[in-house]
């Protein structure tokens, strides 16, 4: 620990004293500014911003850096910069009533003038001189000094007096910028400016591809100091210019492992059961009309539940659209809007480069707040800038939403095309999570079909399911995988009705057979009463016969007796008897 | 320090400032020049102010100085400046409007 501070120490000492600009991501490209006391080249075509980029470092420098500046102005009058960039904020006039800035205004009026004989530039050293003494300036700007070749025909002494100028400042030690015009061809500036100034070279570009500009800056040269080196896109608007470079970004930021649900549960459950991570970032692709901005509209309706709150970008739809559409489903949004929750944030791609939407997204993230982000649809993007622009931005995008702890889904249109699966592939690489929809078009109608493409850091379902949108919302039904293969739509519900009336058919045939077999057993019972009986009534004949027998037996028997009885003489009783 | 040279007559038809930078030679050639020509020329109707911007830097703006030497027409209208060391009088005089070009 101690080694490296050391070694940072170390560092710093080597390291070229430098001014801050105070523009928002220039000073991070440079390490820390331009070079202190040095002048500072920044050239470029008409209308790329050179005189707003000096004019901000002089007047940041007053505001921010109590370091008062000089602004000497070839092109513009004072009166009519401090009306250019009163829209920006700055107040040029009370600068100047406080001593902070002073705008001296050079005019140049070739009809006007008349060269004869030798003479040098003198009197601008001396205005110069006696604005930075009169304020005691630390900064100075001299935009675009090459006018003074237009309005003066003896190049010599204008070069050598521009060498000797130069020179002059950094005698002075303030730090200055010096614009210059682009030049035709190889070169920098018109008048080859950059020979003078060699220190620190900055480019500024403004291109226009497919009809929609974006600014540009370079750092063509920084002598004693690292420096970013690539084309960083910048823009003006109302807080002056932002320079957004994707190097500052580093990948070191926290992350967590809290999960936010994605409204959906059966998706959730397909996420391991518990949904998205926090923080993360989430790409919903799928061809047209698979139900992508209804995915997104339930998340955000999920995170306005849950009362975060939650900027919905939307490209495509307008915010009374998003929110009449998504009641069809059975999801209030207007609701979450009134509470404050839910920001719509709508425009149109072409509205501006993607440089614009990057920081119009930032600036109100930063605002708003937000725990949950939607983009609905960044392929609209791709309108804007080429496939490699928009990945760049998103990169810088995710980062900067990562780094916010914010979770973020992306809506994607895929078609068919080359470049738009480029754009999966390109984005998804970024993202944490990817979830494609597909139409599964099977007999003769479109079902949808989702798959989680990935989900980093967390067990997910690998299967199909499908996607069902009804008027009570969206959930995710399982497909059915029969003998025919992988089911949908009326065919799963076909395939599901066929099985239940073969159940019923089934459970017909078992019960007529059942009853079959009862009335079976009743007649076979019938029939075995029915023989008991002829066995009752045979038994009962035989049985009969039996006491037939026994009663002749019996009465035989006594008859025998009597007869013997009698032979006995017995016959008297039966005389006597006879006799009474 | 200001000074002024004016000649008997104080018919300023024409009004002439020269803006030095201190005593070098471009200036001191500028205003031997300027004064022959003058003497030439506008005989008693020119008036010539020599302004050193050493001394009184703050007046460089006004006029719209850059160079060094400067010599600036105020009246007649409209201002003309000619900037360098006077040495062409030819082009002085154009410069001027003395003399037609």
């Amino acid at each position: 620990m101690t080694k490296k501070n050391k070694k940072n120490q170390t560092l710093h000492h080597v390291q070229l004293p430098k001014t801050p600009t105070g523009i928002t991501g220039l000073d991070e490209i440079t390490e820390g500014g331009i070079p202190k006391g040095r002048p500072t080249l920044v050239c470029g075509q008409a209308g790329c911003g050179k005189t707003l980029m000096s004019l901000e470092f002089v007047v940041r420098g007053a505001v921010e850096f109590n370091e008062p500046g000089v602004f000497m102005a070839f092109e513009e009058k004072a009166g009519e910069l401090a009306m250019n960039v009163a829209s920006l904020g700055f107040d040029l006039d009370k600068l100047q009533a406080d001593k902070k800035l002073r705008i001296d205004y050079v005019h140049i009026d070739r009809t006007e003038i008349e060269e004869t004989g030798e003479y040098n530039l003198e009197g601008i050293f001396i205005r110069l001189g006696h604005a930075i003494d009169t304020i005691k300036a630390k900064r100075v700007v001299l935009d675009t000094i090459e006018n003074l070749f237009a309005g003066l025909t003896n190049q010599a002494i204008l070069r050598a007096e521009l060498r000797r100028l130069f020179q002059w400042l950094k005698d002075k030690g303030v730090t200055a910028i010096i614009t210059g015009e682009r030049g035709d061809g190889k070169s920098l500036t018109r008048q080859g400016l950059e020979e003078y100034v060699s220190d620190c070279v900055i480019l500024l570009d403004h291109r226009v591809i497919n009809q929609i500009s974006t600014r540009r800056l370079r750092i063509i040269k920084y002598r004693g100091s690292v420096h970013g080196t690539n084309e960083y896109p910048f823009l003006i608007d109302e807080d002056g210019i932002s320079v957004l470079p994707i190097t500052s970004l580093k990948l070191e930021k926290e992350v967590s492992s809290q999960r936010v649900s994605s409204g959906i549960p059966a998706l959730d459950a397909m996420l391991g059961g518990k949904g998205f991570f926090k923080g993360g970032s989430i790409l919903v692709s799928g061809t047209a009309g698979t139900g992508k901005t209804s995915l997104a509209a339930y998340f955000a309706n999920e995170a306005c539940n849950r009362k975060e709150r939650c900027i919905y970008f939307a490209f495509e739809e307008s915010p009374k659209q998003i929110v009449r559409n998504m009641h069809s489903i059975g999801v209030d949004l207007q609701k979450h809007v009134d509470k404050g929750l839910l920001q719509f944030y709508a425009s149109r791609p072409t509205i501006y480069g993607l440089e614009m939407h990057l920081v119009a997204m930032y600036k109100l993230i930063k605002k708003f707040k937000p725990q949950v982000v939607v983009l609905d649809p960044i392929t609209n993007l791709i309108t804007v800038g080429s496939v490699s622009e928009v990945k760049a931005m998103l990169i810088r995008l995710i980062d900067f939403l990562q780094e916010e702890q914010i979770t973020v889904m992306f809506t994607a249109l895929s078609l068919n095309t080359v470049v738009n699966e480029q754009t999966d592939e390109g984005v998804s690489s970024l993202v944490d999570a990817w979830i494609l929809v597909r139409d599964i078009e099977f007999n003769g109608e479109r079902n949808r079909g989702m798959y989680i493409m990935k989900s980093r850091g967390m067990k997910h379902s690998n299967q199909v399911r499908e996607f069902v949108i009804t008027d009570k919302g969206l959930d995710l039904v399982e497909v059915y995988l029969g003998p025919d293969g992988v089911l949908t739509g009326t065919a799963r519900e076909a395939q599901r009705l066929q099985e239940e009336t073969g159940e019923v058919l089934r459970e017909f045939a078992v019960n007529s057979k059942d009853r079959e077999i009862s009335r079976k057993r009743k007649v076979l019972e019938a029939k075995i009463s029915n023989l008991q009986m002829e066995f009752e009534s045979a038994e009962e004949e035989l049985n009969k016969i039996y006491q037939e027998q026994e009663l002749v037996k019996q009465v035989t028997h006594r008859t025998r007796q009597e007869i013997t009885k009698m032979r006995r003489g017995q016959m008297a009783d039966v005389k006597t008897k006879g006799g009474k | 320090m200001t000074k002024e040279e004016t000649t008997e007559e104080i018919t300023t038809a024409y009004e002439l400032r020269l803006y030095v930078a201190g005593k070098t030679a471009k200036s001191v050639t500028a205003l031997a020049n300027l004064k022959k020509y003058c003497e030439e020329h506008l005989k008693g109707q020119y008036k010539i102010e020599v302004i050193d911007l050493l001394l009184q830097p703050q007046l460089a703006e006004g006029d719209q100085i850059f160079a060094i030497p400067t010599l600036v027409r105020k009246v007649p209208e409209p201002i003309r400046k000619i900037i360098g060391d006077l040495s062409n009088e030819e082009k002085v005089l154009v410069g001027l409007n003395i003399r037609p070009a």
